[in-house]
């Protein structure tokens, strides 16, 4: 038989999509052609595949060799055909048979010797692999642990184009890959708030960020651990349920990006972006699009530091997927969907120097604060629900050390604001506070008499404007919530003002 | 022919020689048209004029247009006020090197009222910009003209704190009037001139604010008043120099004493030291100056009873100069959340204020 067929398949964004490898080995001139729309390290696959095989003690013969990858109208990247075509050609050659590779999909990038290399997006095509009911997939042996998340189907994991053609042909057996152990074990948050001295006002700025959902702004000089408070957020974040932790491990491997031990994401992700990043490293784009670092804090944090030093369009990027909690790239073959549903925690100094309003350190003139500040836009700043300020660290709260509250701690309350949310926006489409629109809030945000008074009297005495108005409603709601009360109070009010952004006119005049 | 006599004055403030030069030729020649038509060759019989003036001179009547420029001031509606005209200020006929003219928009301070300079630092603290503000709105409030220069920091509060005061108010620029330097300052530069304050200064219309300028407007702030008060001021500061013009025009200086770490009231220390009088309340100031001051008191005593116990506490460890909740919520001791919340309410009662993201201070 000199014609074969293997099942194959390819990342598009995070769509899976199959891709049959057909092989033809005829008499003729000898020549290797391949078809089917591909992309140059696609084409590059003859080379490695020839050599390959030759050096896996497996004869190639002198004969002309045609590989058509359909459906031809997808252009087609990455080396993740290489083997799939190796034994396509193996079978064309009467090696193989083809009853072997029925119901079976193959993936894997070979070297010259023969090895076969990991790829990346196993997870994602063995999950579609086993929805549209085949049996079983034949994958790099490093992407075996990856593979065997998903359940039913068996991952057969390869270390050479050599072990893949004995067992196919029968001569020796693989088991499929046992359920990663992993992911029954809990661990330990690396980072705890027990290890940060004082910074009390700003843990609680967290505690009540991560209840509600919010996006945080951290405003202090240099040195005050904002990093440090930014770095444990994930702590205190309710643990990740199986599906929270497959969709993010997804997304991981399709960048490569898992631990090939224990590949299961079970933390939630702190992603801390560079000033420098272009708008694509962040929300994700290319030619065929991949995901950015807001789709790799899915589920976590994504972390600005030095949030003025960002570009401003870089910047205005973020505004979007906030707002939609996914985000959207368009190309000509398609859309593409990544998710993106992350708490941003941004820091900044009030100034240049960082030690305003200590008139006796700051060494900035008003226009210079104003030019940094300037930076920042005003629709970008509304997106931030609680602003809180870093004080700088003093040397006796770093001696005092002793009791400081554990992450655990604050944990236990955030899941139990959580909870009431989740129940109190059942059948919606609303996960936290932070989510509610101007319309949901008349609903869910209703104040009393006295609480409306005080608002009344917050607008006029502290200049309040519309905009915050709403913010410090939704605050005020994850407050109540931390709180245990179906009714937002004063106080629940009081502190919500308190977090609330000031407007940059009021900035470092 | 009243124009015409103008229009030669505005040629005369053009020409770049120094004031004195400028005076002294007019009080020869009589007035300045005749300044104008002096011929060539005659110019260096004046003892006084070097080469370099007369070649200035010379050219000067080459590229000004007369009747023009003085149409075109005559639209910005800017008055010009030599020295040998009645309406020129006499507190600065006494000043060595004073002014040939004035330029100014709106009023010129009303001699028969008693005038005050308050100046200080741009980057100022917020107790300085607190007290600026306060001492000029009481002595607005008692009639005494607020003369300063516009800057941001002291000298604009002080400026705004005399309009909150039925007092006018007069800013001295170091640029032309129909410029507002700095452009923050543009409302209250306005708001100045609806109130029937003036807006001066010895530069022409159009000319940039620059440098160098600014210490030598200074020595007419001080010469404009007959008193200085400085606010804020490092030990090398333009306020400064301001105090010490004053001093020579023989004015009283007064110097608001701070906190003594503070480099911002170094140079008031300073000055303190000199023999400066010292600022410790508006009434005190008033009384001095023979004016019998009655400011109502009222937030003290008042505050105390409205607040209840954890108010007080928070309150008490707010002081004059900002502090950050952080430090707040390390003093005192209670939950965070209780300390902010606190904190808003002291802020709606109008007993502290937020001058910078949770930084507080008394008010």
């Amino acid at each position: 038989m000199s014609f074969s067929t293997v099942l194959s398949a390819s990342i598009f964004g995070l769509k899976v999509e199959f891709v049959n490898v057909e092989a033809d080995v005829s008499n003729g001139l000898p020549a290797f052609h391949m078809v089917g729309y591909l992309s140059s390290e696609v084409k590059e696959a003859a080379e490695r595949v020839r050599t390959a095989i030759r050096n896996s003690n497996l004869d190639f013969p002198a004969k002309k060799t045609v590989i058509n990858l359909s459906p031809a109208t997808m252009k087609k990247r990455g080396a993740a055909f290489d083997l799939p075509i190796a034994v396509g050609i193996l079978m064309s050659l009467g090696k193989l048979s083809g009853s072997r590779v029925k119901s079976t999909l193959i993936v894997g990038e070979l070297s010259l010797d023969g090895k076969v290399r990991k790829v990346p997006g196993v997870l994602p095509i063995v999950s579609e692999a086993r929805n549209a009911g085949l049996a079983s997939c034949i994958v790099p042996r490093e992407n075996a642990a990856e593979g065997a998340l998903v359940e039913g189907i068996e991952v057969i994991g390869v270390k050479s184009l050599e072990e893949t053609y004995e067992y196919l042909s029968g001569k020796i057996l693989i088991g499929p890959e046992p359920y990663p152990e992993q992911r029954r074990e809990k661990k330990e948050e690396e980072w705890d708030y027990a290890d940060v001295c004082g910074q009390r006002a700003v843990k609680r700025a967290a505690e009540v960020a991560v209840a509600g959902g919010h996006n945080l702004l951290l405003i202090g000089p240099p040195g005050s651990g904002k990093s440090m408070t930014a770095k444990r957020i994930p702590s205190i974040f309710p643990p990740m349920t199986l599906e929270e932790s497959m969709e993010l491990t997804k997304i991981y491997s399709i960048l490569g990006m898992l631990d090939s031990e224990s590949p299961l994401i079970q933390r939630r992700p702190f992603r801390s972006v560079h000033h420098t990043s272009t708008k694509t490293a962040l929300v994700g784009g290319g030619i065929v699009p991949v995901p950015g670092e807001i789709s790799l804090a899915h589920e976590g944090v994504l972390f600005l530091d030095e949030l003025p030093e960002f570009q401003k369009n870089v910047l205005e990027v973020l505004r979007q997927p906030l707002e939609d909690h996914q985000v959207r790239i368009t190309r000509n073959q398609g859309n593409y969907l990544f998710p993106a549903n992350f708490i941003l925690v941004a820091a900044m100094n009030p100034c240049p120097c960082g030690c305003y309003p200590d008139m006796n350190r700051c060494t900035c003139t008003p226009g210079q604060i104003q030019h940094y500040l300037g930076k920042l836009s005003q629709p970008f700043l509304d997106r931030m629900d609680i602003c809180v300020e870093a004080p700088r660290v003093k040397y006796e709260a770093l001696k005092k050390g002793g009791q400081e509250e554990s992450s655990a701690a604050i944990r236990e309350r955030v899941c139990r604001a959580r909870k009431l949310q989740i129940k109190r926006y059942k059948g919606t489409k609303i996960l936290t506070n932070a989510m509610l629109e101007t319309r949901e809030m008349e609903k869910y945000c209703v104040l009393g008499k006295r609480e409306e008074e005080l608002m009344k009297q917050a607008f006029s005495r502290l200049g309040l404007t519309a905009r915050t108005y709403h913010k410090i409603l939704k605050v005020g709601r994850t407050i109540a919530d931390l709180d245990g009360e179906e009714q937002i109070l004063e106080r629940h009010l009081k502190e919500a003002v308190g977090y609330r952004s000031l407007d940059k006119k009021y900035w470092g005049r | 022919m009243g124009w015409e006599k103008k229009a030669f004055e505005y040629w005369l403030s053009y020409v770049s020689i120094s004031d004195r030069k400028k005076t002294l030729l007019q009080e020869y020649m009589k007035s300045a048209r005749e300044v104008y038509y002096i011929e060539e060759t005659q110019l260096p019989r004046f003892q006084f004029l070097n080469e370099k003036d007369c070649n200035t001179i010379i050219q000067a009547k080459k590229t000004w247009d007369l009747q023009g420029e003085w149409e075109k001031l005559q639209e910005k509606d800017i008055c010009l006020v030599t020295c040998f005209e009645p309406e020129y200020p006499e507190k600065l006929t006494h000043i060595p090197d004073k002014p040939y003219a004035l330029f100014v928009k709106g009023n010129l301070p009303d001699e028969q009222l008693l005038s005050a300079a308050i100046v200080g630092a741009r980057r100022c603290s917020h107790y300085g910009e607190k007290y600026a503000y306060e001492f000029a709105e009481a002595l607005s409030r008692h009639g005494i003209q607020i003369v300063s220069g516009l800057a941001l920091g002291i000298d604009g509060i002080s400026q705004r704190g005399a309009l909150s005061g039925p007092g006018k108010t007069f800013a001295v620029l170091g640029n032309g009037v129909d410029i507002c330097y700095p452009r923050e300052h543009t409302g209250l530069y306005h708001d100045i001139l609806e109130q029937g304050g003036g807006i001066l200064s010895e530069l022409r219309p159009g000319v940039r604010p620059l440098p160098y300028h600014f210490p030598r407007r200074n020595r007419i702030i001080s010469g404009l008043s007959d008193l200085v008060l400085v606010m804020e001021a490092k030990e090398k500061s333009g306020s400064l120099i301001t105090a010490d013009m004053a001093l020579e025009q023989g004015k009283d200086v007064y110097a608001l004493p701070g906190p003594v770490d503070s480099k911002l009231s170094k140079g008031c220390h300073q000055l303190i030291r000199q023999g400066a009088g010292i600022l410790i309340s508006p009434e005190a100031l008033l009384e001095e100056l023979g004016i019998s001051g009655n400011i109502p008191k009222e937030k003290d005593s008042e505050a105390k009873k409205v607040l209840e116990s954890t108010e007080n506490l928070v309150y008490s460890s707010v002081v004059l100069s900002p502090r950050s909740m952080g430090e707040i919520v390390e003093e005192v001791g209670i939950l965070p959340q209780k300390v902010l919340e606190t904190l808003v309410s002291l802020e709606m009662k109008g007993y502290i204020k937020e001058i910078s993201k949770n930084y507080y201070i008394r008010i």
